[in-house]
């Protein structure tokens, strides 16, 4: 007799950080663990943005395999054991800080940002105190041509919200990711002053998700730009309700 | 009451910084007078000795390192003192004086010392150290056993690291400060 197609399993059962958890075929580790109040670290990630998975903070253990997983963008699978919290993911999440810090130029102390980034408190979060690689020093610019907001790449992390944002919630598609290696950079439109763009909406949810003192509202002073995140899972709630 | 324990020696030094840092440290106020039967201050801005005693305990860094009379300082506080600190973002990171480091020297020279002269332009050569040609934090000169950020770091935060040392813990500053605080 031909095996016989059962439903899908609509409860997996696994554990996370020795608890035992129960999770939805689909969800990622990342999710699962917010579920059950296990708070992995991220930079890329956010609420009502496509997955990027670049980086790497999530890094997490799966027994039996032999290499780390980024939580954000795994899926579940029954029986999964995962690690969230190890001497070694701490090790590996506080170099990718540090290397962060090292390739571009971020000067707290003077960044209109200061007091209110994300990078700045995951350096807390994860014991970042100081950096031990050379910092690179990179010659990189400042775009401050659109009328109401800065481009500043010299505290740029190449997370992509601001990508995914332009393109997934407002449909603009101005902001896109130029070059590669070290030399990578966000652009706007085919690599104009952002003030010339023609797509762009001048919207600033780009803005208002970049996570550190790269995209900014001008006439912001050292410590004085605050990030409204608020605004975004609001509006994904609205549009899944539309559909 | 006889067996009156001996005070811990402290040496700081002002490297490339505002002084904001030691600033700080006089901020601690009244808390000042609470620790200083404790601590014996044997070389720094704030009091008259000319060298860093050999065998000092405690070891403060403000400032970042450069041009060589920084590198110089730095390289005796780390043979004179048995525990170094890096205090403040500059010494820790290279903070503001570090943002010069995406010029090149001519380039700073010739802005300094030139476009912004008004009598007499010209490179300075003598009485002042040659600039290294990329500042850099302390650790990547000499080895650092505790990195204190902070620009300055609280009053709060120095007091805590000091009372923790004093009283013989490992101190974790990034309870009260960070980079920018
Ligand atoms: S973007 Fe954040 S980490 Fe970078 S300089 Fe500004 S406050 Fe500091
Ligand atoms: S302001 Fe709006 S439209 Fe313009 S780049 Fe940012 S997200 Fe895109
Ligand atoms: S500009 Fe901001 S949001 Fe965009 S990639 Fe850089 S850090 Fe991320
Ligand atoms: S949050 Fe998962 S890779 Fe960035």
């Amino acid at each position: 007799m031909a095996r016989q197609k059962l439903p899908p399993t609509q409860t997996l059962t696994m554990k996370i950080d020795d608890v035992d958890v129960t999770a939805k075929p689909g969800q990622t580790i990342k999710d699962v663990a917010r579920d059950h109040d296990i708070i992995i670290p991220g930079l890329c990630y956010l609420d009502g943005l496509s997955i990027w998975g670049g980086c790497r903070l999530c890094l997490v253990e799966v027994e039996g395999m032999n290499k780390l997983l980024a939580s954000c963008s795994t899926e579940v699978a029954e029986g999964m054991v995962v690690h969230t919290d190890s001497p070694k993911l701490r090790a590996y999440r506080k170099v990718v800080i540090e290397m962060l810090f090292a390739e571009r130029n971020h000067v707290c102390s003077v960044c209109v940002s200061n007091g209110g980034c994300e990078l700045q408190d995951m350096a807390v979060e994860l014991g970042v105190d100081h950096v031990h690689l050379p910092y690179m020093d990179p010659d990189v610019n400042l775009d401050s041509s659109n009328d109401r907001f800065r481009l500043d790449h010299n505290r740029c992390i190449m997370c992509t919200r601001c990508v995914r944002v332009c393109g997934e919630i407002e449909g603009a598609f101005t902001k896109g990711i130029g070059g590669r290696g070290i030399d990578v950079r966000i652009i706007n439109d085919l690599n104009m002053p952002w003030g010339e763009s023609q797509t762009c909406t001048s919207c600033g949810k780009c803005v208002h998700v970049c996570p550190t003192g790269a995209l900014v509202e001008k006439g912001t002073a050292a410590a004085e730009m605050d990030k409204r995140r608020a605004f975004l899972p609001y509006l994904t709630i609205m549009r899944e309700a539309q559909r | 009451m006889s067996d009156k324990k001996k005070p811990v020696t402290i040496a700081t030094v002002w490297l490339d910084g505002c002084s904001g840092c030691h600033m700080s440290f006089l901020d601690l106020d009244e808390r000042l007078v609470e620790i200083a039967p404790l601590i014996e201050m044997v070389y720094s801005p704030v009091v008259d000795s000319k060298e860093i005693p050999k065998g000092t305990d405690v070891g403060i860094i403000e400032g970042a390192i450069s041009n060589e009379d920084d590198r110089a300082k730095a390289l005796k506080m780390r043979a004179a003192c048995g525990f170094l600190i890096s205090l403040g973002d500059c010494a820790v990171t290279g903070n503001v004086p570090s943002m010069r480091n995406v010029f090149d020297q001519k380039e700073c020279f010739d802005r300094s010392y030139h476009e912004n002269a008004q009598l007499q332009p010209m490179d300075p050569t003598v009485c002042v150290p040659p600039l290294l040609d990329k500042v850099l934090p302390v650790h990547q000169v000499v080895d650092v056993d505790l990195y204190v950020p902070g620009c300055p770091p609280p009053a709060d935060a120095i007091y805590y690291v000091l009372s923790e040392l004093l009283a013989g813990r490992q101190p974790d500053p990034l309870l009260l400060t960070r980079f920018g605080k």
